[in-house]
C-alpha cells in the first residue's frame, strides 16, 4: 500500500514530543467522544501499486470504447481526433497540479495560457469577451440564462425544443430553484428547425432571452440571424448555444447576432471520458462584460514594466462579493480550457478550417449513403425545389426501418457504437436515429457502417413481412 | 525571466502543426450543401504555429507556473496534497477516456461500477445513504445541495423557509451559492473559541430558516465541538445541516458528518482525494444525503442489481438534472484509485498526519506570528499578521515574499474573522524536513519585517513577473489579444 506520506512512524512520534502530546489520538481530544468512531471504515484495500493497476485495467475492460469499436455516436459529445502534442503538453506538472492562479507572480503559465484561450473564443464566436470557462456546455447555458435575466431586468427565457434535452434539464432546474421561468418554443415538423412563427408569438415583456442552439440537437443549422432580430425587436437578447468545431467556418455567433454565445468544449481536444470532465465556454458583447460568471483573465503590467496577466474584474466574484456575485462559480474547468487552447494551436487557422470541412463532406457522405440504401429516410427536408437536403454540419437525423435499440444492438456485434434514439427525447420522432461523423472516420469506416446498418435493417424489415405475410 | 510572446505574436502566414488526411469521399461544393449566408465571412484569427512552436511556447510557459509538484503548498483551506501519478495513469486507461456517455448501459459497466462503488466509499466516510457525482466543483455541489433542501421544504409544503445561515468563518461560495438560489442569507458571529455562536443561533433559527451551511472542522481548523447541540437547534426547529466538505481532511475515518448530524454534504474530490486542482479546475464535487434526502437527489441515480448497473432516470422526487451526464468522470476515477490505494486505514493516518503536521507547524510558529484561537487544531490553523502590520509589513507582503524562497504562500485574509489572517494548511504529504525549512523561513521573514521591510514590501524578487498593476487591469480591462497591440 502507498499512503503518500513521507513522514515515518518514528519521526512522527519525534514530532509529537516536540510539541508535547503523547498519542496522535491527544489531537482529537476536541472531539466529543461519542462522534469519534471506534472501528474502521469499511473500505477495500489497500492495494499496491501492481495489484490497483491489475484491479483498474479490468474494471476499464468492461467497457466498449472507440478505440475498439467505430462511433457514430454524438448528440453533445464528440469523437474527434486529438493530436498528440496536447496530452504532452497539457500532462506537464506545473499545469496540472497549480491551483487557481491567485498568486500571478507564480502563475504566469496559467494566466497567460487562459488569455490565448479567451482570444481564441472570442476569435471563433466573433463576440467581444469570454471568460476563462465554465462546468460544460449545459451549465454554461444555464449561466447565460441568469445573466440575461439580471441584465435586462426580466424573469423569463424561451428555449427552442430542439436544443440538447440535458441542457434543457439543466436550464429547468436552475430556474426551477434560482426563480426564473422557462417557455419552450417548438421546431417545425418539416425542416426540424425552430419555429420563427413560434418564436414570434413568444415574445412578450417578460422574456429576458431566447435561446437557441444551432446546430440544433438534431444537427440542423438553425436561422440565427432571423430569431436574432426577433429577440431584439422584443427588447430580449438572443443566446445561442454552438458547436466549436462548426465555427471554422460556419457563420460565428456575433455575426447573426447573438448577445451570448455559449458551447460545449469537448471537441477542442478533450476525451469523451463518459461524460467529463468537460468545458463551458461563454462569450458576450461588451455590454456584457462586467456581467460574466466566473473568472476573466486580463493583461496588464508589474511594477517594471513587464507585461503580465492576472484575474481580473473580481469585484463580480464570490471570494470578494459574497452573496452579491454574480456566480458563486469557484473552480472552474482550467485545465480544459487549457486543452482547447492547445488544440486550436494546433490546429490553426488553417486546420480547424479543414477539419470543420471534412466533418461537414463525411458527414454528408454517409448521409446520403443511408438514405440510399432506401431503408433511411431523411427526418427533416428543407423548403423549394432545390433545397430537400435541411442544412446540417456534422450531424444529422434519418429516420429507421426498424426500432434504434436494435439497429444498435446489431451493429455493435459488427464494432460499431451507432448513433443516438431521438425517440426517448422527443416521442414524436419515431425511430428517430442521430448519427455524428466527424473528420476521425474514413471512408471505408463510413461504407462498412452504411452496409451493416442496412443489413441489420434489411433483414429485420424481411423478417417482419416474412411474418406478415404467414 | 524573458518575456513568453503570446501564441499570436510567434504566428507565421502559412504555417502549421498538422495536416488532415484527404478527404476520401466524394466532396460535394460548398455551395450545394450550405447556403453562403450561413458561412463565417473569414476564418478564426487562429495561431499559425509549427509544432515546435507550440510545444516550445506552452513549455515555456509551464515554467513560469508553479504546482504542488514544484515545492510546498500549504494553501489554508484548499487542501493542496500530492496527486499521486498512478492515478494519472488509470484515469488515461483507454477504457475510461475512450467512452461515450450515451454508449448503452451494458457496453460501460466498468464506468457504472466505478461510479457506484466509489459512492458507496464516500457514503461510508461521510456517513451518508447516496451520492451524485453530477457536480462538477465544490461551489457547484453546494448549490445542489442546497437546491436538495429547498425542494425537501418545498415537498413538506413548508415555503416559509427562505432564509440560510452561514457562519462569518465561511467560504465565499457558501452564501454566494445560496444567494443565487434565491435565499436570504443570515451572518452569524464566531464565539470567542472560533466556534458557532449558540446564542446567535438559537436567535437566529425560526421557521423561516431552510438551514445551516457549516464546516466542521471550521475554516480556523478548529473543531466545534458543539456540533451534535448545533445539529439538534437546527433540526428542532426544522431545518436542515449542510456540510461544506472542503475540510474533510482532518476527520476521516475518525470521525464522520453524518454521525455529527449534517443531512446534505458535499466533498471536494480535488481537494481531500488527491486528483490535481489542475490550475482551476476540473474538480468534482459530489454531493451526498441522508435516506430520506435520497428521492431528491439529481437523475439519473446509478443502481446495482444482481452485479449489474443501471442508470436509474425514474426518480420522480428529483431536483432534476445540474450537469450534462454524469459529472467529471476522470477526476472520479483518481479519487477512486486513492480511496482504493489506501483503504480504511491508509486513509485514517492521512487524517492524523495531516492533524499532526498542522499541529506541528502550529506550535513552531506561534511565537512568532499571532494566534488568535490558541486550541488544538485540525488539519489548518490561522495566524494573525496583525504584529507586523503594526510595524507596516501586510500579512499579503509575507505571502509575497514567501515566492522568494520557493514556496506557495497560504490563503490570506481569510478567514474574514480575523485580522492580517494567514490560513495554513501543509497537508500530511509533506515531510518534517519540509515543514522544519517553512519554520526557518517564516522565521526570517519575521526578522526582515523587523530588518529590512522594504525587502518585504518590493517582494517578489525573483519570479517571473514582479507585482502587478492589477488596479489597471480591472479599470480598463484587456480581455484579449488584438493585432493592433502587437509591438
Amino acid at each position: 500500500m502507498a499512503d503518500y506520506i513521507p513522514n515515518t512512524r518514528l519521526q512522527q512520534q519525534e514530532m509529537l514530543d516536540a510539541i508535547g502530546f503523547k498519542s496522535v489520538d491527544e489531537l482529537f481530544a476536541d472531539l466529543p467522544g461519542d462522534l469519534v468512531l471506534k472501528q474502521l471504515l469499511n473500505i477495500p484495500g489497500p492495494l499496491s501499486e501492481m495489484e490497483l493497476e491489475r484491479h483498474m485495467r479490468l474494471m476499464a475492460a468492461g467497457n466498449t470504447n472507440t478505440e475498439n469499436h467505430v462511433c457514430f455516436l454524438g448528440a453533445g459529445a464528440y469523437d474527434h481526433y486529438i493530436p498528440s502534442a496536447v496530452g504532452q503538453i497539457v500532462g506537464r506538472e506545473e499545469f496540472y497540479t497549480a491551483y487557481t492562479p491567485y498568486q500571478p507572480e507564480i502563475s504566469q503559465g496559467t494566466l497567460q495560457a487562459i488569455f490565448e484561450y479567451q482570444t481564441m473564443i472570442c476569435e471563433l464566436t466573433g463576440l467581444d469577451c469570454s471568460n476563462a470557462s465554465l462546468y460544460d456546455g449545459a451549465t454554461a447555458l444555464a449561466e447565460a440564462a441568469i445573466m440575461a435575466c439580471r441584465s435586462t431586468g426580466r424573469s423569463r427565457v424561451v428555449i427552442s425544443r430542439a436544443v440538447h434535452p440535458e441542457y434543457r434539464s439543466v436550464l429547468n432546474t436552475y430556474a426551477d430553484f434560482a426563480g426564473f421561468r422557462i417557455s419552450e418554443m417548438g421546431y417545425d415538423t418539416i425542416s426540424g428547425r425552430t419555429g420563427l412563427n413560434a418564436a414570434q408569438t413568444m415574445a412578450a415583456q417578460d422574456v429576458a432571452a431566447f435561446i437557441v442552439q444551432s446546430p440544433s440537437f438534431f444537427g440542423v443549422i438553425e436561422q440565427v440571424g432571423e430569431l436574432a432580430e426577433i429577440a431584439h425587436k422584443n427588447g430580449s437578447m438572443l443566446i445561442m448555444s454552438c458547436d466549436p468545431i462548426s465555427l471554422g467556418i460556419l457563420k460565428t455567433p456575433g455575426e447573426s447576432g447573438a448577445d451570448i454565445a455559449v458551447g460545449e468544449g469537448q471537441s477542442l481536444g478533450s476525451n469523451l471520458a463518459f461524460g467529463g470532465p468537460y468545458l463551458g465556454f461563454i462569450a458576450v458583447k461588451k455590454e456584457l462584460m462586467r456581467k460574466m460568471p466566473g473568472r476573466i483573465v486580463g493583461q496588464t503590467a508589474d511594477i517594471s514594466g513587464k507585461r503580465a496577466f492576472v484575474l481580473t474584474l473580481q469585484a463580480r466574484e464570490q471570494h470578494i462579493r459574497r452573496e452579491k456575485a454574480t456566480s458563486n462559480i469557484c473552480s472552474n474547468q482550467s485545465l480544459i480550457a487549457l486543452t482547447a487552447a492547445v488544440y486550436l494551436t494546433i490546429l490553426g487557422k488553417q486546420g480547424l478550417q479543414e477539419t470543420a470541412e471534412s466533418c461537414l463532406q463525411k458527414s454528408h457522405y454517409a448521409y446520403t449513403e443511408l438514405v440510399k440504401t432506401g431503408l433511411f429516410k431523411p427526418c427533416f427536408i428543407g423548403y423549394g425545389a432545390s433545397d430537400l437536403q435541411v442544412p446540417f454540419f456534422k450531424e444529422f437525423s434519418v429516420k429507421s426501418a426498424i426500432p434504434v435499440d436494435k439497429l444498435n444492438k446489431q451493429l455493435l456485434q459488427s464494432g460499431f457504437i451507432g448513433g443516438l434514439g431521438l425517440q426517448q427525447y422527443f416521442p414524436e420522432l419515431e425511430n428517430a436515429w442521430l448519427i455524428a461523423v466527424t473528420e476521425k472516420r474514413s471512408r471505408s469506416e463510413i461504407d462498412r457502417f452504411v452496409a451493416e446498418a442496412a443489413k441489420a435493417a434489411g433483414s429485420f424489415v424481411s423478417a417482419e413481412s416474412a411474418g406478415r405475410a404467414l | 525571466m524573458k518575456e513568453e510572446k503570446l501564441i499570436f505574436e510567434i504566428s507565421r502566414t502559412g504555417r502549421r502543426a498538422i495536416n488532415l488526411p484527404v478527404c476520401e469521399v466524394p466532396e460535394i461544393p460548398m455551395v450545394d450543401i450550405i447556403p453562403p449566408d450561413l458561412l463565417r465571412a473569414k476564418p478564426a484569427e487562429l495561431p499559425e504555429v509549427a509544432e515546435v512552436d507550440a510545444v516550445r511556447h506552452f513549455t515555456r510557459l509551464s515554467t513560469m507556473n508553479f504546482g504542488v509538484d514544484s515545492g510546498f503548498y500549504p494553501l489554508g483551506s484548499c487542501t493542496m496534497k500530492y496527486n499521486p501519478k498512478v492515478n494519472e495513469d488509470m484515469s488515461k486507461l483507454p477504457g475510461f477516456t475512450k467512452v461515450h456517455p450515451y454508449q448503452n448501459d451494458e457496453t460501460v459497466q466498468g464506468c457504472l461500477e466505478l461510479l457506484y462503488r466509489t459512492g458507496a466509499m464516500l457514503s461510508e466516510i461521510t456517513g451518508m445513504e447516496s451520492m451524485t457525482f453530477q457536480p462538477a466543483a465544490g461551489a457547484h455541489g453546494e448549490m445542489t445541495g442546497l437546491m436538495i433542501m429547498k425542494a425537501w421544504h418545498r415537498h413538506n409544503i413548508d415555503n416559509k423557509r427562505h432564509r440560510i445561515i452561514v457562519p462569518d468563518s465561511a467560504h465565499g461560495t457558501n452564501p454566494a451559492s445560496a444567494a443565487m438560489l434565491g435565499f436570504e442569507i443570515i451572518k452569524i458571529k464566531s464565539d470567542e473559541h472560533g466556534g458557532v455562536d449558540i446564542n446567535e443561533l438559537r436567535n437566529a433559527m425560526n421557521d423561516e430558516v431552510a438551514g445551516l451551511m457549516l464546516t466542521n472542522p471550521n475554516t480556523l481548523g478548529l473543531f466545534d465541538g458543539n456540533i451534535c447541540l448545533i445539529s439538534d437547534i437546527v433540526h428542532d426547529s426544522g431545518g436542515l445541516l449542510y456540510y461544506d466538505g472542503a475540510n474533510l481532511n482532518a476527520v476521516m475515518g475518525i470521525t464522520r458528518p453524518g454521525d455529527m448530524g449534517f443531512d446534505i454534504i458535499h466533498l471536494n474530490l480535488h481537494k481531500t482525494f488527491s486528483s490535481p486542482h489542475g490550475g482551476g479546475g476540473p474538480g468534482s464535487g459530489p454531493v451526498g444525503v441522508t435516506g430520506r434526502l435520497a428521492p431528491f437527489l439529481p437523475a439519473p441515480v446509478i443502481v446495482e442489481k444482481e452485479g449489474r448497473y443501471f442508470l436509474d432516470h425514474d426518480r420522480p422526487l428529483s431536483i432534476g438534472r445540474v450537469k450534462s451526464f454524469y459529472g467529471n468522470f476522470s477526476v472520479i476515477v483518481r479519487a477512486y484509485a486513492y480511496m482504493t490505494s489506501l483503504g480504511a486505514e491508509g486513509l485514517r493516518r492521512v487524517s492524523e498526519s495531516a492533524v499532526l503536521n498542522a499541529n506541528y507547524l502550529m506550535a513552531k510558529l506561534a511565537g512568532i506570528f499571532e494566534l488568535p484561537y490558541k486550541r488544538t487544531c485540525m488539519h489548518e490553523f490561522v495566524l494573525s499578521a496583525q504584529k507586523q502590520k503594526d510595524i507596516g509589513v501586510s500579512a499579503l507582503d509575507i505571502a509575497k515574499r514567501l515566492l522568494d524562497f520557493g514556496i506557495h504562500p497560504p490563503t490570506i485574509y481569510f478567514p474574514l474573522n480575523v485580522s492580517e489572517a494567514m490560513m495554513i494548511e501543509p497537508t500530511e504529504t509533506e515531510s518534517r524536513e519540509t515543514l522544519d525549512e517553512f519554520i526557518r523561513v517564516m522565521t526570517l521573514i519575521a526578522a526582515e519585517a523587523v530588518s529590512e521591510p522594504n525587502l518585504l514590501h518590493d517582494a517578489p524578487h525573483d519570479t517571473p513577473v514582479r507585482r502587478l498593476d492589477e488596479v489597471s487591469a480591472a479599470r480598463s480591462p484587456i480581455l484579449r489579444w488584438s493585432p493592433e497591440r502587437t509591438p
